[in-house]
């Protein structure tokens, strides 16, 4: 264990408040050496001064910071072996490319740095803008001599302020991958902080979400999305339909719960929340899982499936899906969507439908949270 | 008729930014081209012939270039003693929050806001009153006083736009405090302690009201051509002016031609 940690990025009960407010609640975490993690979370959830304390930019109010067995907790952010790529870039605008790039060699007496300048020129694809100043760059561009001028260093860490918040849709798909690439080829632990879910998705090999201050859960995009543990993670990070029910009775490996006139089951492996039979559960499940079938093949459905009717309020056509909301006895507002290989044209607001998945499929949260807690317009009030 | 109307019109804004233009610089035109003159009696207002007497002599005229040196050593004592003190004043009041901030950063607008004549009495009261030799020291103090306004200003203004960032990524960078410093936030805050100083030094060398309350028996430049309009006006006043407006021109040219040539490298 001991070799394995040599040089993972470990903070201990690290916290920061200013007067009597908490930015970050005391919080542990491990970021294992050479991985892409992702902290993620609303604005003013305490990611980005978590950041800044691993950078030194900020000093922790309680705990300390290792990276590795080193206590770097003390240390100013100069003498950190730990390099930022800033949210604005924060390009030396007075500076050429070449010299942005070499700033930090140079500040620790490194006289020729030509060759790991040309190099790191060559990494992030600016060979040709070397002499020209920041300014004179676009938006992508300039995002990258961010991460040329932070890897040139050979960081133990690199980390990711918000790089992409600038950048339009479309180049910022393309820096995700660009960005994925480089981290694959230095092999540098990266750090990266974004309130985007599909940003932290697609790049991330581990994701913390926060909220307010503390890490609600840590795991892969994948773990995240399929097995989320709390109402904050499963709004959060795409869509949750997240339905009240009453657990009925409390099987090995199963839960059957009750919710409008529909018994439902959920494993009780996917479930966090320990409750007993007659208390409240949220069952969760994501609107892809969910099968639509028109009320009168109601019979055609396999058995063992789970399945609530309900009737068709909207649908939208989003091109490669449908997406409808249902209104049932079970809960309002029930999220479905559905690839548009066989389209039913009874499908149609007003219909009378079930709704149908996999019990494997939902997961199970505790009743006492707010089922609201970071849906989108949760997140931006 | 009609074709010049329009011509007028597609023009305009070059037409009325060359007669600013003409405005702005006839007196200086009229200074330099007397320059030239060989007056007949004490005074240099008509023109009379051409000749670069005043040019071969500038020295020429009793006790005028030893208060030329003068006030170029103020000048350039003040700029000095300005633009340090006006850089850290603006540095302060732009980052830090402290008790008398608001205090300072109004009552460092007062010499601007306040009438030179006022000051420049209330100064000469205070020297008396502490006994102080009025001369070369008294007029740096006075001087480095007023201009200290204009460098926290021009300063503060550059300060204020910098992004604290910056300075972030100089100490993520392995810069430490005094390199970030010298290597980022000087070189970024320099367009504005030059404004700074080159006001500093303009408003200094041509001051004349506080300057002939507190210089005792001191002469500087501008003192002595006032003294000397009472008399007569010697041609090497105009040469003096005509050699500093074009020393002026010049560095303004070659700022340019430097950042041209900048802007091409790139």
């Amino acid at each position: 264990m001991t070799d394995t940690t040599r040089g993972d990025v470990r903070l201990s009960g690290i916290s920061k408040t200013y007067g009597s407010f908490t930015a970050v609640h005391p919080l542990d975490l491990t970021v294992p050496e050479g991985s892409f993690f992702a902290l993620l979370g609303a604005s003013g959830c305490g990611k980005t001064t978590t950041l800044r304390m691993i950078a030194g930019l900020e000093d922790p109010s309680s705990g300390t910071v290792h990276l590795g067995d080193q206590d770097v907790t003390a240390l100013p952010p100069y003498k950190r072996p730990v390099n930022t790529v800033f949210q604005s870039y924060a390009l030396f605008p007075h500076l050429s490319i070449t010299e942005n790039i070499a700033f930090g060699l140079r500040r620790r007496g490194i006289k020729s740095v030509k060759k790991q300048v040309d190099e790191m020129l060559e990494l992030v694809q600016l060979g040709d803008h070397a002499h020209k100043r920041p300014h004179q760059l676009s938006g992508g561009q300039q995002q990258r001599v961010a991460v040329a001028r932070a890897l040139i260093n050979h960081p133990k860490v690199l980390l990711l302020d918000e790089p992409l918040g600038a950048l339009d849709l479309k180049l910022r798909r393309q820096m995700q991958l660009e960005l994925k690439r480089i981290q694959t080829e230095v092999g540098i632990t990266f750090v990266h902080v974004t309130h985007d879910q599909e940003e932290a998705m697609t790049m991330a090999d581990q994701v913390a979400v926060m909220n307010a201050g503390r890490v609600e859960q840590l795991g892969s995009p994948a773990d995240l999305y399929e097995n989320p543990q709390t109402t904050f993670v499963a709004n959060f990070l795409g869509t949750s339909n997240l339905i009240t029910a009453e657990v009925a009775d409390k099987g090995a490996d199963t839960l059957v719960v009750k919710a409008g006139d529909a018994k439902l089951s959920l494993p009780t492996a996917r479930t966090s929340a320990d409750t007993r039979t007659g208390e409240k559960v949220l069952l969760g499940i994501r609107p892809e899982k969910i099968a639509l079938t028109h009320a009168d093949e109601a019979g055609t459905i396999a058995e063992g499936r789970n399945r609530i009717t309900g009737r068709i309020a909207q649908s939208s056509f989003i091109g490669v899906s449908t997406q409808y909301v249902i209104d049932s006895p079970a809960g309002n507002g029930l999220e479905v969507y559905v690839q548009n290989v066989e389209a039913d044209r009874r499908l149609a607001p007003g219909a009378e439908v079930v709704l149908h998945w996999n019990p494997e499929h939902s997961f199970g949260l505790d009743a006492a949270q707010d089922i609201d807690a970071g849906t989108e317009e949760e997140v931006a009030a | 008729m009609s074709a010049f109307i329009r011509w007028v019109r597609r023009n305009l804004v070059v037409i009325a930014g060359l007669l600013t233009l003409a405005f702005l610089i006839l007196p200086n035109v009229v200074v330099m081209v007397f320059s030239f003159n060989k007056p007949k009696g004490k005074f240099n207002y008509a023109w009379q012939e051409f000749s670069t007497d005043a040019w071969s002599d500038p020295c020429g005229v009793a006790d005028m270039c030893g208060s030329l040196s003068l006030s170029l050593q103020i000048a350039l004592w003040s700029t000095l003693g300005a633009t340090v003190l006006g850089t850290m004043i603006a540095f302060a009041l732009a980052r830090y929050r402290f008790k008398a901030r608001g205090a300072v950063n109004s009552l460092i607008f007062l010499p601007m806001a306040m009438p030179e004549v006022v000051m420049a009495a209330s100064l000469l009261t205070l020297f008396l009153n502490m006994g102080a030799q009025l001369g070369f020291w008294t007029i740096l103090i006075a001087h480095i006083m007023f201009c200290l306004s204009f460098v926290v200003t021009a300063v503060k203004a550059r300060v204020m736009s910098m992004d604290p960032r910056l300075e972030e990524a100089a100490r993520d960078l392995y810069a430490g405090p005094v390199q970030t410093f010298v290597r980022v936030t000087l070189p970024i805050a320099a367009p504005g302690i030059a404004a700074g100083a080159l006001l500093a030094f303009a408003l200094s060398f041509d001051d004349f009201i506080i300057t002939n309350f507190n210089a005792g028996s001191t002469v500087t430049f501008p003192m002595f051509v006032w003294g000397s309009a009472q008399r007569g006006t010697p041609v090497q006043i105009n040469v003096i002016g005509t050699a500093m407006f074009a020393i002026a021109v010049i560095c303004v040219l070659a700022g340019i031609l430097v950042g041209n040539r900048r802007k091409k490298h790139a």
